[in-house]
């Protein structure tokens, strides 16, 4: 198969201006939009946090008023889960899949910006009611990112059914970008890229693609039911008409347990790449990482009552749950083994990138440690809506997935500018960012077991020390933000140019492609041996 | 244009304003049926998103019916279109099992619960005593806050007549199918055009049924559990029903239009494909919700 | 000016705090119970397995990280897989998880079991408040009570700047369940708005309170004593202002607070009787509105904006009385406006719908008394 483009009549011209972004069918520039999309959230959602550790900086309340708090809660939990993390990845994919699997572009590129086009759309309806809450006039969605019924359905504000409609978009966007990623992988590897020779980050997309086409839709489906109730009269969370509030959290979390794996398998793909790279050896366990990444896919099916421990479900079910979800430490663990077996007997380097690969093993496997503490029923009851949960996912996402993008943003950045970044400061922003961030979220362990439960604007007194020193490492984190955003500016601008490769040890289709890649990736499928 | 169908070459559609036209078509209308259902009266963006939804609709798909007869498309295209659309059949699968789980989880396992099985002997004994945990429930927990139906709707008469129905146009459609294939255009049009009149009589019957189950049965929205999962479920299927009819019709135009060649009919296909899966729905709507 | 107050003040208090606030807590309390000691067991046991998995996972990684490296002049090895070692650490760790389910499985067990009670009570949670009452099962006693923060000043940014900052800030109520020790006590946990959760630590019970649902659970208090705890499920505005009061009382002692309780109702029946003056009713009131409604109606009568309305200068605090006394006892349905006829008795009635005539600058100027709540309700 040798190839040219054919882009109707004008070939391989950069559209410019606003309308290149506005009607791109491209998949850098929609890659692009993307990852700036999720950084610029990253910065709202993160102000969020600031926010909520400003005043949990000393007990009394100081700054916000407790229903401003709830609201501050629940968009940063929204805007980090679907704002920053889910759009992050998408973007990574955007720009990655294609070069990684020897296409041209993605398999469906109207949609592809579609899917984009969506975002700015649902997440414009959500912070809109947050400034209408700020102007006085009602309140934002003050729920939590898990909007539990009947708190937010009879008792929901009246932005609830904006908030619904919001995430039917955001579904949209995630279900219609997932089919694109299939699509392309399945029908555009260039010949002789078999399945098996895929690189790991593509193969983790390609599982996690199947995972939002299944939940998704499930989440559409239970907005849809408090939709219903709130305005039609249905009864499905309301006991008095033969439903149940439970129900609600049963179909929250069958999409929701999945969704934290869909924020986490792309990271485990980025990590799978980078490793190797610096260690400059092959992955270990190429086919064992493929499998393990499957089997915890598979697995995040059936555990989402883990959620649910303190609902009451009869004690079968409990067991259930308990025994599948340590199951998971399996497949997990496999991967965290062959992460350092590649590094083992390897010529390392510590370029930005990996040190941001290997904070996330260490502190993605801490987070998963606590995770295999509150699956265990009994102690959960004692775990569950305090603070150490929410250390716990903090240590999976922010440490984790957040990290794991950053990681990805240092490593690709010379390959999408052709520039290399500065790495002086990119070290900095590591070291920085590393240790507030376990000044910020390690201390939440303690107070979490000593037994101060989340969702609240105000605490008792044993808790103080330790909130403390979490908000100070929160504005440290914050800020050394800004720095990550000065590196990617002057590195678009300008710098050392890269070369091909860009790292010694980097291995596979992308780094065949100049730095920065022609418009059209691959416009002659590579053949692959 | 000129590249007929060549193999050889991978296609890239221009930068195209529909995405972006859809976005804001989308933000209109949910924007406009937020202020509906909240001020009582009918916003105004409303419609306005609705008719930008329809200008997408054509639009788009008219874009996509120029390139198609320009031929644009090689068999890659083609592969990427039905990798597409079967998964996006998937997610609406995925999207039916959110209602049906919750029927299931309704009809299992709160039914007992409010009766008093497993662990919640006393959710019974407490709140609901004069709970009677038969499905479907013809006296709510509460039955002054949700008044429940006279009747369970049965299975036999209407319901059964529009399982015939849609069976029947499962069938009529693929027989257009195979006449599509064979080149013989006349049949095609001819159960193509019976399909959607089957579509039609279809969605006629459910408003029918419908009308019956508000004016009669007093089964409503708000008659407690059964008749929310009862609406929700064949009233998304009826929407779904109502698409597909839509498609279908396109689809005859284009035929009559001769768009369609024996080899090249994807769109057909795929609306083909999507009919049968609310056909598939519809079969479990009549076991799980109407006959069982 | 308001801002660089609180600035300072937070500034001191990262000075101060050291001393003043000694002795925190890092981990789980091993409570008083048979659950929150098996909990607590077996969260140790999974901490120190998940400690040493960690000591070699990351010892192996930190050895590779220093010796391996190009700076070194380390040259990679080519090996890329090892299938005996793929076995080894995916049977290892599922055997390691067995070790784990074992006690997890018989701690959970002993827990779900809440046959043979002694006594039981129901617990239901109120927006935000709780509810306990003592007329259910075995041994009723026609006792309730509703339970509120002791410091309802605190749930308000403009009120809370001068709470008194005492070891049980955010942890005290004003009527606390009482429980006799050594006794199995059932516990029945519903709710009447959205979902609670009802937890105290020490006794390893946490315990979502569903609407329309009884959740069962149990606890046997060995000794007396005060025992804390709070609201763990996201209820709305006031979540984190819903503190749980137990006390354990020896079997006498809980005998005369049973007793004391029921003096207590008749002498609140007979009080609902006598006529009262305005100034009694506006004293009473001012308390009743500061437990119960300034939650959502704020102290100074203001609401919050969108969200709960405005009492100052109301349509209905200052117009017709009986519609204001229906609006406050059958509430209004589909809103946060409870029905408080059957949370509130008739003299706090009374009192608080002539407070809110009467305050803030209202001015009614009219009353109301307990025998025209009865008689509304
Ligand atoms: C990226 C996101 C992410 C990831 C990857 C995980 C991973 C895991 N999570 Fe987490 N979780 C969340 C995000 C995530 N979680 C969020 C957001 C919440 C809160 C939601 C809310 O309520 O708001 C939550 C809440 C949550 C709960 C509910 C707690 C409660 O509310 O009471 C539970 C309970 O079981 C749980 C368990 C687990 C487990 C067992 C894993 C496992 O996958 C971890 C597996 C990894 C390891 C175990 C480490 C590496 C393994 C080895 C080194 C092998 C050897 C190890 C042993 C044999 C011990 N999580
Ligand atoms: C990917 C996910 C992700 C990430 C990265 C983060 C990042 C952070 N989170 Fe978040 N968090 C969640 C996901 C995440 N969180 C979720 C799902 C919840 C649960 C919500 C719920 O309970 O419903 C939660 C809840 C949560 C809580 C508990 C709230 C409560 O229970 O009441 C806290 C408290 O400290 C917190 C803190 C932080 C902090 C300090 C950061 C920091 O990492 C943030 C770093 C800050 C920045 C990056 C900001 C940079 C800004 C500036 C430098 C200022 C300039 C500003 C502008 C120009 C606008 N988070
Ligand atoms: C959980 C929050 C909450 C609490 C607690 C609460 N209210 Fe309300 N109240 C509301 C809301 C919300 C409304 C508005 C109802 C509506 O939409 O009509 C309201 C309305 C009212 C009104 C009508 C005011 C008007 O102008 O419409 C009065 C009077 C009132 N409440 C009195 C009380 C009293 C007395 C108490 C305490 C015994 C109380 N409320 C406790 C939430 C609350
Ligand atoms: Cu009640 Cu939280
Ligand atoms: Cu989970």
């Amino acid at each position: 198969m040798s190839a040219v483009i054919e882009a109707h009549d004008h070939h391989d011209h950069k559209p410019t201006g606003i309308g290149r972004w506005l009607f791109s069918t491209n998949h850098k520039d929609i890659g692009t939009m993307y990852l700036w999309f999720s950084f610029i959230m990253f910065f709202i959602g993160g102000a969020m946090a600031l926010v909520i550790r400003a005043e949990l900086f000393q007990p009394g309340l100081q700054f916000v008023e407790p229903e401003f708090f709830n609201q501050m809660t629940t968009l940063h939990g929204l805007i980090m889960v679907f704002g920053v993390i889910m759009p992050g990845f998408v973007g990574l994919a955007n720009w990655m899949v294609p070069m990684m699997i020897g296409a041209p572009d993605m398999a469906l590129p109207r949609m592809n910006n579609w899917s984009f086009w969506l975002l700015p759309g649902a997440f414009g309806i959500l912070i809109a009611s947050l400034v209408m809450s700020m102007m006085g006039m009602g309140s934002a969605p003050n729920f939590g990112w898990t909007f539990y019924a009947p708190l937010s359905t009879t008792y929901g504000p009246d932005s609830t059914d904006y908030f619904i409609f919001s995430v039917h978009m955001m579904g949209l966007s995630s279900i219609m970008g997932a089919i694109n990623i299939i699509a392309t992988i399945m029908n555009l590897r260039a010949p002789g890229m078999t399945y098996m020779k895929m690189p790991i980050f593509v193969w983790t997309w390609f599982i996690t693609a199947y995972l939002l086409i299944a939940v998704m839709p499930v989440l559409a489906g239970v907005v849809t039911m408090m939709l219903t109730d709130r305005n039609f009269g249905t009864s499905f969370f309301d006991a008095a008409g033969g439903g149940d509030p439970v129900l609600f959290q049963h179909i929250f979390w069958f999409f929701g347990h999945p969704e934290v794996y869909i924020m986490i398998l792309p990271a485990f793909g980025v990590i799978s790449q980078i490793v190797p790279t610096f260690a400059r050896k092959k992955i270990f366990g190429y086919s064992s990482m493929v499998y393990a990444t499957a089997s915890i896919a598979f697995l995040s099916f059936i555990v989402w009552a883990h959620h649910m421990f303190t609902t009451g479900m009869p004690v079968e079910a409990e067991l259930f749950f308990m025994y599948a979800t340590m199951l998971i430490a399996i497949p997990t663990g496999v991967k965290v083994f062959n992460w350092v077996s590649t590094m083992w007997r390897g010529s390392m380097t510590f370029e930005t990138p990996m040190l941001f690969a290997i904070a996330f093993i260490f502190l993605f496997t801490i987070g998963g440690f606590t995770g295999l503490m509150m699956c265990i029923t009994p102690a959960d009851f004692q775990y569950h809506d305090t603070y150490f949960i929410v250390a716990h996912f903090h240590y999976v996402l922010a440490t984790g997935a957040a990290f794991s993008i950053m990681a990805a943003v240092y490593f690709w950045l010379p390959k999408w500018t052709g520039n290399m970044y500065d790495e002086t400061l990119g070290k900095i922003h590591f070291w920085l960012t590393t240790i507030s961030a376990n000044v910020l979220f390690f201390p939440m362990h303690f107070v979490g077991l000593a037994g101060m439960p989340r969702r609240i604007p105000d605490y008792s007194l044993q808790f103080a020390e330790f909130n403390q020193m979490a908000s100070v490492g929160a504005f440290i984190f914050g800020f050394s933000q800004l720095i990550f955003l000065y590196v990617v500016i002057k590195c678009i601008r300008g710098g050392e140019k890269a070369t091909e490769q860009v790292w010694e040890g980097a291995d596979g289709l992308e780094w065949t492609l100049p730095s920065p890649p022609p418009f059209h990736s691959f416009t002659t499928p590579p053949q692959v041996k | 244009m000129s590249s007929s169908n060549n193999q050889d070459v991978y296609f890239i559609p221009e930068p195209s304003k529909w995405p972006v036209v859809g976005t804001i078509a989308l933000t209109t209308s949910v924007i406009g049926a937020v202020n509906t259902i909240h001020s009582g009266e009918l916003s105004l963006l409303l419609p306005v998103g609705l008719l930008l939804i329809a200008y997408l609709f054509f639009g788009w798909f008219g874009a996509v019916i120029k390139e198609s007869m320009d031929n644009c498309y090689n068999e890659q295209v083609d592969r990427s279109f039905r990798i597409g659309m079967l998964w996006f059949i998937f997610s609406e699968v995925m999207f039916f099992a959110a209602f049906f789980g919750a029927l299931f989880y309704a009809r299992i396992i709160v039914m007992g619960w409010l009766g008093g099985s497993s662990n919640n002997a006393m959710t019974h004994e407490l709140l609901w005593p004069a709970f009677d945990a038969v499905w479907p429930i013809l006296t709510n927990p509460d039955n002054v806050k949700y008044v429940a139906p006279a009747e369970k709707m049965g299975a036999w008469g209407l319901p059964a007549i529009n399982t015939a129905v849609l069976l029947a146009s499962s069938v009529t459609v693929t027989i257009a199918h195979h006449a599509l294939r064979a080149g013989h255009r006349k049949p095609l049009i001819m159960w193509l055009a019976i399909t959607v009149a089957l579509g039609i009589g279809f969605l006629f019957l459910q408003v029918e049924e419908y009308a019956h189950a508000y004016s009669e049965m007093g089964l409503t929205l708000d008659s407690g559990i059964y008749g929310s999962t009862f609406f929700i479920l064949t009233g998304f299927h009826g929407f779904h029903v109502t698409m597909g009819t839509l498609m279908l019709f396109i689809m005859l135009v284009r035929a009559i239009k001769d768009h369609f060649t024996p080899e090249k009919h994807f769109a057909f296909e795929a609306v083909a494909w999507y009919w049968h899966f609310v056909d598939v729905v519809w079969l479990g709507l009549f076991i799980f919700v109407y006959w069982l | 000016m308001r801002a660089a107050i609180r600035v300072a003040s937070l500034l001191s208090l990262i000075f101060t705090s050291g001393q003043a606030l000694a002795g925190y807590q890092m981990n789980l309390s091993p409570g008083v119970t048979t659950f929150s000691q098996g909990a607590y067991e077996i969260h140790t046991l999974v901490l120190w397995i998940c400690v040493v998995i960690g000591t070699v996972v990351f010892g192996a990684m930190i050895y590779s990280i220093i010796t391996h490296r190009k700076s070194k002049g380390a040259v990679a090895a080519t090996f890329d897989d090892n299938t005996t070692i793929e076995i080894v650490w995916t049977v290892v760790p599922f055997i390691i998880l067995i070790a784990m389910a074992i006690p997890a499985t018989r701690v959970l067990l002993a827990m779900e079991d809440v046959s043979n009670s002694d006594m039981s009570i129901k617990i239901t949670g109120y927006q935000w408040k709780w509810h306990y009452d003592y007329n259910v099962g075995e041994k009723a006693e026609d006792i309730s009570f509703f339970s509120n923060i002791s410091t309802p000043d605190a749930r308000s940014l403009a009120t809370s700047m001068n709470v008194v900052k005492d070891e049980n800030y955010l942890l005290d109520v004003d009527n606390r369940m009482v429980v006799p020790v050594n006794k199995k006590v059932r516990l029945l946990f519903t709710s009447s708005d959205v979902i609670h959760a009802w937890w105290v630590p020490a006794f390893g019970v946490k315990k979502d309170t569903i609407p329309g649902f009884i959740n069962e659970s149990w606890i046997n208090v060995p000794e007396p004593g005060v025992y804390r705890g709070k609201c763990a499920e996201l209820c709305g505005t006031n979540h984190g202002f819903m503190p749980v009061v137990v006390e354990a009382k020896s079997e006498e002692d809980y005998a005369a607070w049973v007793a004391s309780q029921k003096t207590a109702a008749a002498d609140v029946a007979a009080s609902a009787n006598k006529t009262w003056t305005k100034d009694e009713l506006m004293a009473k009131g001012k308390t009743a509105y500061a437990t119960n409604c300034a939650a959502c109606h704020q102290a100074n009568g203001e609401g919050l904006a969108g969200v709960f309305p405005g009492l100052k200068g109301s349509a209905i605090a200052i117009g017709d009385i009986a519609r204001h006394i229906d609006v406050v006892i059958h509430g209004v349905s589909g809103t946060a406006m409870a029905a408080y006829a059957g949370q509130m008795n008739d003299v706090d009635l009374a009192a608080v719908i002539t407070y809110e005539r009467n305050a803030w600058g209202n001015n009614a100027g009219d009353m109301v008394q307990p025998s025209d709540i009865k008689a509304a309700r």
